[in-house]
C-alpha cells in the first residue's frame, strides 16, 4: 500500500519523464530537419521575373527544355518588376526577365548588367465595367480613354506596386497630363490577378496585360475589354505595347552570381528555336499567342534569305 | 465541391504540405529551444531592466512578419552581411524568419506562465533542498500548461504566416512553396477552388498539430 505522498511522488516522476521525452523527441526532429537542408548553388539558375510570365504558364511551358540543356535547375522568383529588378540589383538573382524598359535601362546604367536583350512583347488592354460609365469603348488611344475616365471620376483600380504594368499606366497618365488622385482612383499595391478581381468586384476600370486578362476573364463576369481589340494586331494604340527584356546580372559587380548559366539562359531565350516556342504558347488555349517573339536573332531569322 | 475534391489529388500538394511542416516544425523547435529557457529565466529571476526586456518581448509578439522577412532578406542577401551563407530563397531562410517571429511568442508567454506559478511552490521546492536547476525545472513543470499554450500560439502564428516566407523563400515551385504562399499564388491567378482547397488543407494540418499538442497538455494536466 502506497502512502498518498509516495503516490504523488510517483505521478510527478511520470510527468517529469514524459515532459523530458517530449523535449528530446522535438530536438531529434529538429536535428533531422536541419540535416535535410542541402546547400545548393552551382546547378541552380535564379531567375527573377514578373508575375505575368509565371502566372500565364509561359515559364512552365518553356523552362524544362532549358533545364535539360544546361543540366541545371531554374528557380523562378515571380514578383513585380520593381522587386525583380531590386533582387537583381542586390545580386540575389542571376538573370532578370522584366517588362519596364526605362527601369531596365537604368539597371544597366547602374552597372548591374552589361546588356539588355529584347525577348518578346505583348500588349496592354483597358478593361472596365460592362456599363462603361466613362464611355471609353469608342476611344482609339489609352491617353484619351484615361482622360475620359478621369473626367467622369469613374472608379479605376491601379496596381500601385511599382510593377511594369503600373509603370506603363503611369506613363499613360503622364501623356494625358493627368495626375490621378481622388476617391475614384484606387491604388491597390497588388498583383495583376488581384487587381482584376478587385476591378471586377468594384466595377472599376483597370489596365491589364492581355495575357492575364485572357487567362482570367472567365472569372471576371462584370468586366469587358473596352480598348485594345481582340488581338494585338487589332490594338489601335501602339503606346499599349508591352516589351519584355532579359538581362544577365554582371558578375564583375556581383561576384556571387551564376554567370555561366545566366549567359546560357539569355542565349537560349533569344534563340530562334525558343522564340518559336514562345510564339506558339497560348494558341491552343486562347486561340492567339500571349507573347510575340521579339529578339534580334528571331527577327533576323524571319527575313527571307536573299 | 467535386472540383474541390479533385484539387486534393494534385501531386504537388503532398510536397507543399511536407515542406510547410518541415519549415514550421524546425522554426518552432528553434524558437522553443531558445524561447522556453529564456522565458523561464525571465519569469524566475528579478533583475534591473526587467520591465524593458518584458516590453521588448511583448512588442516582438506584435512584430509584422513582413518586417521580419525584410530584415532576414536584407541580412541574407548577397549584398547583406550573411550573404556568404547562400541561404536566401531556400527553406533555411524561411526557417530563420519563422523562428524569429515565433521566438517572442514562446519566450513571452513562457515568462508569463512561469511568473504565474505560486510563489509558495517555489519556496517549498527550495526548502526541500532542491538545487537551483532542480527548482527551475519543477517550476517549469508547474507551468507546463502555459508553456504548451505558448508553443501552440507560436505554431499558429507561423504556420499561417505568409509575408515573411514569401519574401525570403521566393515561393519557388518545388523548392520553397509552402501552403500559405501557394494560396496567395493561386488566388492571384484566380484559381479560387485550388486556393480554397489549400486553405482547407492548412486548417486540417493546423488542427491535427493542435490536437497532438493539446492531448499532450491534457495528459500532463490530468496527471
Amino acid at each position: 500500500m502506497l502512502t498518498p505522498a509516495a503516490r504523488m511522488d510517483g505521478a510527478m516522476t511520470h510527468i517529469r519523464s514524459r515532459f523530458a521525452w517530449v523535449l528530446v523527441t522535438a530536438c531529434l526532429a529538429a536535428a533531422a530537419t536541419a540535416a535535410a537542408q542541402a546547400p545548393v548553388k552551382p546547378g541552380v539558375l535564379r531567375l527573377a521575373t514578373t508575375t505575368s510570365t509565371d502566372d500565364s504558364g509561359l515559364l512552365r511551358a518553356i523552362l524544362p527544355a532549358f533545364e535539360k540543356l544546361c543540366a541545371c535547375r531554374v528557380d523562378v522568383i515571380a514578383v513585380g518588376t520593381g522587386q525583380a529588378l531590386e533582387i537583381g540589383r542586390r545580386g540575389d538573382a542571376d538573370v532578370v526577365l522584366t517588362h519596364a524598359y526605362q527601369s531596365e535601362l537604368k539597371f544597366i546604367a547602374e552597372h548591374h548588367a552589361r546588356e539588355r536583350f529584347d525577348v518578346m512583347y505583348n500588349d496592354f488592354v483597358v478593361v472596365g465595367p460592362a456599363a462603361d460609365p466613362a464611355k471609353i469603348a469608342s476611344r482609339r488611344s489609352a491617353r484619351e480613354a484615361f482622360a475620359a475616365i478621369a473626367a467622369a471620376k469613374a472608379p479605376f483600380a491601379s496596381r500601385g506596386d511599382n510593377s511594369g504594368t503600373e509603370t506603363a499606366e503611369m506613363a499613360i497618365w503622364a501623356s494625358a497630363d493627368l495626375k490621378p488622385a481622388g476617391a475614384w482612383y484606387r491604388s491597390l499595391g497588388q498583383g495583376m490577378g488581384e487587381t482584376l478581381i478587385v476591378a471586377n468586384e468594384q466595377r472599376a476600370y483597370t489596365l491589364s496585360d492581355r495575357g492575364t486578362w485572357l487567362a482570367m476573364r472567365d472569372k471576371l463576369p462584370n468586366l469587358r475589354l473596352l480598348l485594345g481589340g481582340r488581338s494585338i494586331a487589332e490594338n489601335p494604340d501602339f503606346a499599349l505595347r508591352n516589351r519584355y527584356g532579359v538581362m544577365a546580372v554582371d558578375p564583375r559587380v556581383h561576384p556571387g552570381v551564376n554567370a555561366e548559366a545566366a549567359r546560357k539562359f539569355v542565349e537560349w531565350l533569344v534563340s530562334p528555336e525558343t522564340q518559336r516556342v514562345i510564339a506558339a504558347f497560348g494558341m491552343t488555349r486562347f486561340g492567339q499567342p500571349l507573347f510575340y517573339p521579339d529578339s534580334d536573332r528571331w527577327k533576323a531569322s524571319q527575313v527571307p534569305a536573299r | 465541391m467535386s472540383q474541390l475534391l479533385t484539387e486534393f489529388r494534385r501531386p504537388e500538394l503532398l510536397q507543399i504540405v511536407a515542406l510547410t511542416l518541415r519549415v514550421t516544425g524546425a522554426a518552432l523547435l528553434l524558437a522553443t529551444v531558445a524561447g522556453v529557457p529564456i522565458g523561464a529565466l525571465l519569469g524566475l529571476v528579478r533583475f534591473r531592466g526587467q520591465r524593458l526586456v518584458t516590453l521588448v518581448l511583448y512588442t516582438g509578439m506584435g512584430l509584422p512578419p513582413v518586417v521580419v522577412g525584410l530584415f532576414v532578406y536584407l541580412s541574407l542577401s548577397s549584398s547583406g552581411p550573411l550573404g556568404v551563407l547562400g541561404w536566401l530563397f531556400t527553406p533555411t531562410a524561411m526557417i530563420v524568419a519563422q523562428a524569429i517571429i515565433a521566438f517572442p511568442l514562446v519566450a513571452g508567454l513562457t515568462m508569463s506562465a512561469v511568473a504565474g506559478v505560486d510563489r509558495a511552490v517555489r519556496q517549498q521546492v527550495f526548502a526541500l533542498g532542491a538545487s537551483r536547476w532542480q527548482s527551475a525545472w519543477t517550476v517549469l513543470l508547474e507551468a507546463r500548461v502555459g508553456v504548451t499554450a505558448a508553443i501552440v500560439a507560436a505554431f499558429g502564428g507561423i504556420i499561417s504566416e505568409v509575408g515573411a516566407v514569401m519574401l525570403v523563400g521566393g515561393n519557388i515551385e518545388g523548392q520553397t512553396r509552402v501552403l500559405t504562399t501557394a494560396i496567395v499564388l493561386y488566388t492571384r491567378q484566380g484559381e479560387f477552388a485550388l486556393a480554397m482547397a489549400l486553405g482547407v488543407v492548412l486548417i486540417a494540418v493546423a488542427f491535427g498539430a493542435n490536437v497532438l499538442l493539446l492531448r499532450l497538455q491534457g495528459r500532463l494536466r490530468d496527471q
